[in-house]
C-alpha cells in the first residue's frame, strides 16, 4: 500500500515578483497529481536549496522574468550539489534568451521552458523525466 | 543503522527522505521506525489547529522566531489537504515560514493528507518521532481542524492550540467538537477585527459549561488574543505571550505529573494507528488484489447479503479470536 | 430613453425575422465554434441592436466631452489641440546608458519620459546588497544615490518635459531625488511635472514589489499626495495602475474594478489620515491601464472607467471641482499578449492594441517593442514601437474626432456591461471593509489567480487562440537581435556606490535618516526629510531600511 508521488518545488528566486507563471504552474502540477511546494516570491538561492532538501522534492522548478537567471539558476544548482542533493533535478523557466541556454545546461539544469510552452507539455516533460525515487 | 545515526546527528536529508518513504508507505521505512521509536521523548510537541484562513501558518512562523530567540531548535510539520479529484496538493504553509529556511535550527516539512484511508495521523506521528530523534526541542504540528483525521493528528501533541478568528460567523461550530475538547490554549487571531469580544465571550461560555474534571489539575485553557500580523510590534508581543503560555502549559504538565497522561494519549493513538496499518491495510489490500472486494460489493448491490455478515466472515478468516 | 418606441418596435420585429434566418443557416452549417467571447471570457452576442441600449439616456450616460459623466473625456478639443503623450518606458544598465536612450527618444519625437528601474531599486535595495546579486541594471536603470540620479536627468529639460517614474515601495526616496535634482539645477518645484507610480495596493494584489505592510504603505503614499498638493502642483503623485493587475492574469472587468476600488481606497485614506478635502488632491490622481488584444473590450473598458470614476468622485466622495471628476490615464499595450515565437507578429498586436487605447481616449501611451518578451528592447525595436504611435496619430485618422465609437450599439452595450460588473466587484469589496481588508483576505489575488488559470487552460485546449503559440505554429526560428546587459554593470555600479559612501559626510547622512525615523514614528510627512536625506547622499536602501525597521517587512503570502 502507499503510493509514490512526484514532489515538486516551484520557486521564485530573486527580486522579480511576476508570479503569474509560477502560480499557474503550481495549480497545474497539483491537477496533474503532483505534490507541490510553492515558495512564494523573492527567495534567495540559499533559501530555495535548503527548502528543497527539507522537503525532499524530486525536482525544483525555478521561475525568473527579470534577467537575473544567469546568476540565480546556476547558484541553486550549485548549492544543491554542495549540500549532497545533486540528485534533485533543477529546471527553469521565464524570459530566457536562447543564447543563455548553454550556460544554464552547463550549470546542471535539465530543462528550460520559455514563453509559449504549454502546461500539458511541461507536465509531460515532468512525467517522462522525473521518476519517483526507488 | 547508519541512517538512524545520521538522523540522531540531525541530518536533514536523511530525515526528510525517511519521512517521505513513510508517507509513501514503504515497508523498509516502517522497519526503520522500530529503531527510531526507542530514542524518542525529547521534544515538546505542540499542535496548532483551526479553520482555513485562521492565520495558523503566520502564527507558526512567529512562534518559530520566538522559540529561536530562546535558543530552542524547532521542527515544523505542516499538513495540507490533498485534492480528492486529482490526488495532487499544493502545500502552501511553508511560504509563510521561508524566512527560516536558512536557519539550521529550523526544519520545516510539508505533508499532504493523501488518501482518506487513515494512515495520515500515523505518518505525522512518525515524522514527529523523527524530528524528536533529530533533537528538536520543539515540534510544531499545523493542521486544519475540520476532520477526524486532524483530531487524530492533534492527539499526538502535548499542548494543543486552537486558533479562531472573529467575524467568520459561527466560528466555534465550524471546528470539530473533538478538537475543542482537547484544546489547552485558545488563540483569537486577528483580534483587531470586529467580533473579537463576542468570540471571546462564546469561548468563555463554552468553557463555563465544562465540568471541572475537564481541566486537568485546574488548567483552564487561557484565551489569548493575537494582534494583526501586519502590525509588527503588537504581533511580536502577542507571540511572546503565546510562547510563554505554551511553556507554562508544559511546566504545568510536568509539575502535576500530567505529561504521562499526554504521552499515554499519544501512545494509545499510535498503537491504534499501527494496528490499523498492520492488520486492516493488508487485509483490504489482499481482498482488493484478488478481486474479492469488488465481488462482495456486487453481492451487496444485489442485496444477496449484508455488509455485517461479510465483515464477520472476513474476521473469521483472518483473526484467530474472531467470534 | 435613447430610442423612440417606434424604433424599438420595428427593431424587435426585424430581429425576429433575422433570428429565423440565423437558425436556418446554422442548421445547414454550424458556426466555427459554439461560444464567442472576449479574451477575458465575456460572452459576446452575434449582433447588437437599439434594443441592447434601450435604457440609456444620452444626456445622463454619454453626453459631451468635458461634461459629466466624462465618458467622452475631459478635453473639449479632443486630440486636435495635442495628441496623447508619446511616452516610452525605458531604462537599462546604469544612469549614463539610460540618459543616452532618453536623449535618443526625445530626438525621435517622444514627448514625455518614462523610467524603468532595475529590481534592486524597485525593491529598495542598493546595488551592493546580497539580495541584488545578478539583478543590477538588468530590467531597468540602477539608481543608488542622488549622484546616479543627477546623471540620469543630465541635459533633460526638467521644467519642460514631464517624467514618469515607475517606482512603488521606495517612491518617496526616488521622488525626493527628482525634487532634489530640480532644486540643485535651480528649477523650482512648482515648475516640474511628472508622475510617480506609487501604487502599493496593486503590488499586494498583483506585482509583488513588496516592502512594508499595507497600512503603512498607504500612509507613505498619502504623504506624497499631501506634499504634492502643497508644493509640487504639476506632479501626479499616484498612478493607480490596472496594468499589472491585468498582466497577472486578471480579466478586463477585474482590472477595471480593482483599479478603481484601489483609487477609492487612496481617496478615503488621504481624507481620513491627512484631513485634506477631496478637491485639494483628487485632480492630481492619475491612472494607468493595460490595452489588451480584444479590441472592443478594451475600448469599452476605458470608456467605462471614466464614467465610473466621475460618478464615484461626484456622488460617493462629493467632490465639487470638475477636475476631481476627470480620469486622466496612461495606457500601455499588453506585454502578456506578446509571443516569443514569430516575434515580428508583436508589431501587429501592439498596433491594434494601441489603436484601441486611442479610440478609448488615452492621454498617454507606451507601445511595447516587438522583442520585449525576450529581453530589454533594442533601439531599432523601440523606434518601430514609437513609429506605431506616430502612424496612428498622423495617418489613420483615428484622432480626427472625439470618442468615435460612441453610439455604437455594441460598444455602448459592452461599456454598460463592464461598468455594471465592475460596480458589483466594488460593492463586494466595500462589504469586506475596503481594499486593504480584501487584500488581507486574499480576495483580489485569488480572483486573478482563477482567471489566469482559466485562460491558460483555454489556450491549452485551443478555445482561445494565440497565433504562433497554439495556431499557425511555425518551427522556423526567427532570429532577432537581442540586447544584453553586461554583467560588468553590476561591478561598476557597486564601485560607484562605495565611492559615494567613502566621500560623503556619514554623520550628516545618519542624522537625516534618524529624522526620517522620527517622522515615521510621529506620523509626520516624510517627504521633506527624504529630500534632505538624498541631498546628503543617503542611498535608496538606507532610506527604505528605515521604513522596514519602523513599519516591519511584508512578505509575499504566496496565494495561488
Amino acid at each position: 500500500m502507499g503510493e509514490k508521488k512526484i514532489r515538486v518545488m516551484v520557486a521564485k528566486p530573486g527580486l522579480d515578483g511576476h508570479d503569474r507563471g509560477a502560480r499557474v504552474l503550481s495549480r497545474c502540477f497539483r491537477d496533474a497529481g503532483f505534490e507541490v511546494i510553492y515558495t512564494g516570491c523573492h527567495q534567495t538561492p540559499e533559501q530555495i536549496a535548503s527548502a528543497a532538501i527539507q522537503e525532499d522534492v524530486d525536482v525544483v522548478g525555478l521561475s525568473c522574468l527579470s534577467g537575473a537567471h544567469r546568476y540565480l539558476f546556476p547558484a541553486v544548482a550549485k548549492l544543491l550539489k554542495e549540500q549532497g542533493a545533486g540528485d534533485i533535478t533543477v529546471v527553469g523557466g521565464g524570459i530566457i534568451p536562447e543564447q543563455d541556454f548553454k550556460l544554464l545546461y552547463d550549470a546542471g539544469l535539465k530543462a528550460i521552458f520559455v514563453p509559449g510552452a504549454t502546461l500539458d507539455g511541461i507536465v509531460d516533460w515532468f512525467k517522462t523525466n522525473i521518476k519517483p525515487r526507488d | 543503522m547508519e541512517r538512524v545515526k545520521k538522523i540522531k546527528s540531525g541530518d536533514v536529508r536523511t530525515a526528510s527522505r525517511l519521512i517521505r518513504n513513510l508517507e509513501d508507505g514503504m515497508d523498509e521505512a516502517r522497519a526503520m521506525m522500530k529503531h527510531i521509536f526507542p530514542l524518542t521523548g525529547h521534544s515538546h510537541v505542540i499542535g496548532i489547529t483551526g479553520s482555513p484562513g485562521a492565520g495558523k501558518s503566520t502564527l507558526v512562523d512567529g512562534l518559530v522566531e520566538s522559540f529561536r530567540k530562546k535558543d530552542k531548535t524547532v521542527g515544523v510539520l505542516a499538513v495540507d489537504p490533498t485534492s480528492p479529484f486529482t490526488g495532487g496538493a499544493i502545500l502552501g504553509d511553508r511560504i509563510r515560514m521561508q524566512r527560516h529556511a536558512e536557519d539550521p535550527g529550523v526544519f520545516v516539512r510539508s505533508l499532504a493528507t493523501r488518501g482518506a484511508l487513515g494512515g495520515l495521523a500515523k505518518a505525522v506521528g512518525d515524522a514527529i518521532h523523527i524530528m524528536d530523534v533529530m533533537g528538536k526541542d520543539i515540534v510544531l504540528v499545523e493542521t486544519v481542524g475540520t476532520g477526524q483525521q486532524e483530531v487524530d493528528i492533534i492527539n499526538h501533541s502535548h499542548t494543543v492550540i486552537v486558533v479562531l478568528i472573529p467575524g467568520m460567523g459561527d466560528e466555534i461550530q465550524a471546528i470539530k467538537a473533538g478538537i475543542l475538547e482537547i484544546a489547552d490554549i485558545f488563540v483569537i487571531n486577528k483580534a483587531d477585527r470586529e467580533g473579537s469580544s463576542k468570540l471571546r465571550r462564546e469561548i468563555m461560555a463554552m468553557l463555563d459549561m465544562a465540568p471541572a474534571s475537564a481541566f486537568p489539575a485546574g488548567w483552564r485553557p487561557p484565551i489569548l488574543k493575537c494582534d494583526n500580523a501586519f502590525e509588527p510590534v503588537g504581533f511580536t508581543k502577542s507571540l511572546e505571550e503565546m510562547s510563554q503560555t505554551i511553556e507554562n502549559h508544559y511546566q504545568h504538565l510536568v509539575k502535576h505529573d500530567l505529561l504521562g497522561s499526554r504521552v499515554h494519549r499519544k501512545a494509545a493513538m499510535e498503537l491504534n494507528e499501527a494496528i490499523r496499518c498492520s492488520v486492516l491495510d493488508p487485509v483490504l489490500s489482499a481482498l482488493a488484489a484478488n478481486g474479492e472486494l469488488e465481488r462482495m460489493v456486487e453481492q451487496l448491490m444485489k442485496k444477496d447479503t449484508d455488509p455485517y455478515t461479510l465483515a464477520e466472515e472476513i474476521a473469521r478468516r483472518y483473526l484467530k479470536t474472531a467470534p | 430613453m435613447y430610442f423612440a418606441k417606434e424604433v424599438l418596435d420595428s427593431s424587435s420585429e426585424m430581429r425576429r425575422k433575422w433570428e429565423d434566418e440565423v437558425k436556418k443557416v446554422i442548421a445547414k452549417s454550424a458556426d466555427q465554434k459554439p461560444r464567442w467571447s472576449t479574451v477575458s471570457d465575456l460572452e459576446i452576442k452575434r449582433l447588437y441592436t437599439p434594443e441592447d441600449i434601450k435604457d440609456m439616456d444620452f444626456a445622463r450616460d454619454i453626453g459631451y466631452p468635458n461634461q459629466f459623466p466624462f465618458i467622452r473625456g475631459n478635453q473639449p478639443t479632443g486630440y486636435r489641440g495635442k495628441f496623447w503623450t508619446f511616452r516610452m518606458f525605458s531604462g537599462m544598465g546604469d544612469a549614463k546608458t539610460t540618459n543616452e536612450r532618453w536623449h535618443m527618444l526625445l530626438k525621435e519625437g517622444q514627448t514625455g519620459l518614462s523610467t524603468a528601474f532595475d529590481f534592486p531599486t524597485l525593491m529598495g535595495y542598493d546595488s551592493d546588497s546580497p539580495k541584488a546579486r545578478g539583478e543590477c541594471g538588468k530590467c531597468g536603470v540602477a539608481i543608488d544615490t542622488l549622484e546616479d540620479f543627477m546623471q540620469l536627468v543630465d541635459g533633460i529639460p526638467m521644467d519642460k518635459v514631464t517624467t514618469s517614474m515607475t517606482i512603488n515601495p521606495p517612491a518617496t526616496a526616488l521622488w525626493a531625488m527628482y525634487c532634489a535634482a530640480a532644486d540643485l539645477r535651480g528649477i523650482p518645484l512648482s515648475k516640474i511635472g511628472g508622475t510617480i507610480q506609487n501604487d502599493m495596493l496593486k503590488e499586494f494584489i498583483a506585482q509583488k514589489t513588496l516592502m512594508c505592510p499595507p497600512d503603512p504603505s498607504v500612509k507613505l503614499i498619502s504623504d506624497t499626495v499631501e506634499f504634492g498638493a502643497k508644493h509640487v502642483p504639476r506632479w501626479n503623485t499616484i498612478s493607480i495602475s490596472g496594468y499589472h493587475i491585468r498582466e497577472a492574469g486578471a480579466t478586463a472587468v477585474q482590472e477595471l474594478a480593482f483599479t478603481l476600488r484601489d483609487g477609492m481606497e487612496y481617496v478615503e485614506d488621504v481624507i481620513r489620515r491627512k484631513g485634506l478635502a477631496v478637491d485639494e488632491f483628487a485632480p492630481r490622481l492619475s491612472f494607468f491601464f493595460n490595452s489588451h488584444s480584444d479590441f472592443f473590450e478594451e475600448i469599452a473598458k476605458l470608456r467605462a472607467a471614466r464614467r465610473i470614476w466621475a460618478k464615484a468622485m461626484r456622488d460617493r466622495y462629493k467632490a465639487k471641482d470638475e477636475r476631481s471628476w476627470w480620469m486622466r490615464f496612461h495606457t500601455q499595450t499588453a506585454g502578456c499578449s506578446l509571443t516569443a515565437q514569430q516575434p515580428y507578429n508583436n508589431v501587429v498586436r501592439t498596433a491594434t492594441q494601441a489603436l484601441a487605447a486611442v479610440l478609448g481616449g488615452t492621454q498617454s501611451l507606451h507601445t511595447n517593442s516587438l522583442d520585449e518578451v525576450l529581453c530589454l528592447p533594442s533601439d531599432h525595436a523601440v523606434q518601430i514601437a514609437l513609429r506605431t504611435q506616430q502612424i496612428i496619430a498622423e495617418e489613420t485618422g483615428a484622432a480626427n474626432t472625439i470618442d468615435p465609437l460612441a453610439g455604437s450599439y455594441f460598444v455602448e452595450a459592452l461599456t454598460n456591461e463592464m461598468e455594471e460588473k465592475a460596480w458589483e466587484y466594488i460593492h463586494k469589496i466595500d462589504e469586506m471593509g475596503g481594499m486593504v481588508a480584501a487584500i488581507e483576505k486574499g480576495f483580489p489575488q485569488l480572483e486573478i489567480s482563477d482567471a489566469a488559470y482559466l485562460f491558460q487552460r483555454q489556450i491549452d485546449s485551443g478555445e482561445k487562440i494565440m497565433i504562433g503559440i497554439n495556431k499557425y505554429v511555425s518551427d522556423e526560428a526567427t532570429p532577432i537581435p537581442l540586447i544584453e546587459i553586461d554583467d560588468a554593470v553590476e561591478t561598476q555600479q557597486v564601485e560607484r556606490l562605495q565611492a559615494v559612501r567613502r566621500k560623503r559626510d556619514n554623520k550628516a547622512v545618519k542624522k537625516c535618516l534618524d529624522d526620517i525615523k522620527t517622522a515615521c514614528k510621529k506620523g509626520e510627512n516624510v517627504m521633506p526629510y527624504c529630500i534632505d536625506a538624498v541631498k546628503s547622499l543617503a542611498s535608496v536602501q538606507e532610506i527604505c531600511d528605515v521604513y522596514r525597521e519602523v513599519y516591519g517587512e511584508y512578505r509575499d503570502p504566496g496565494l495561488y
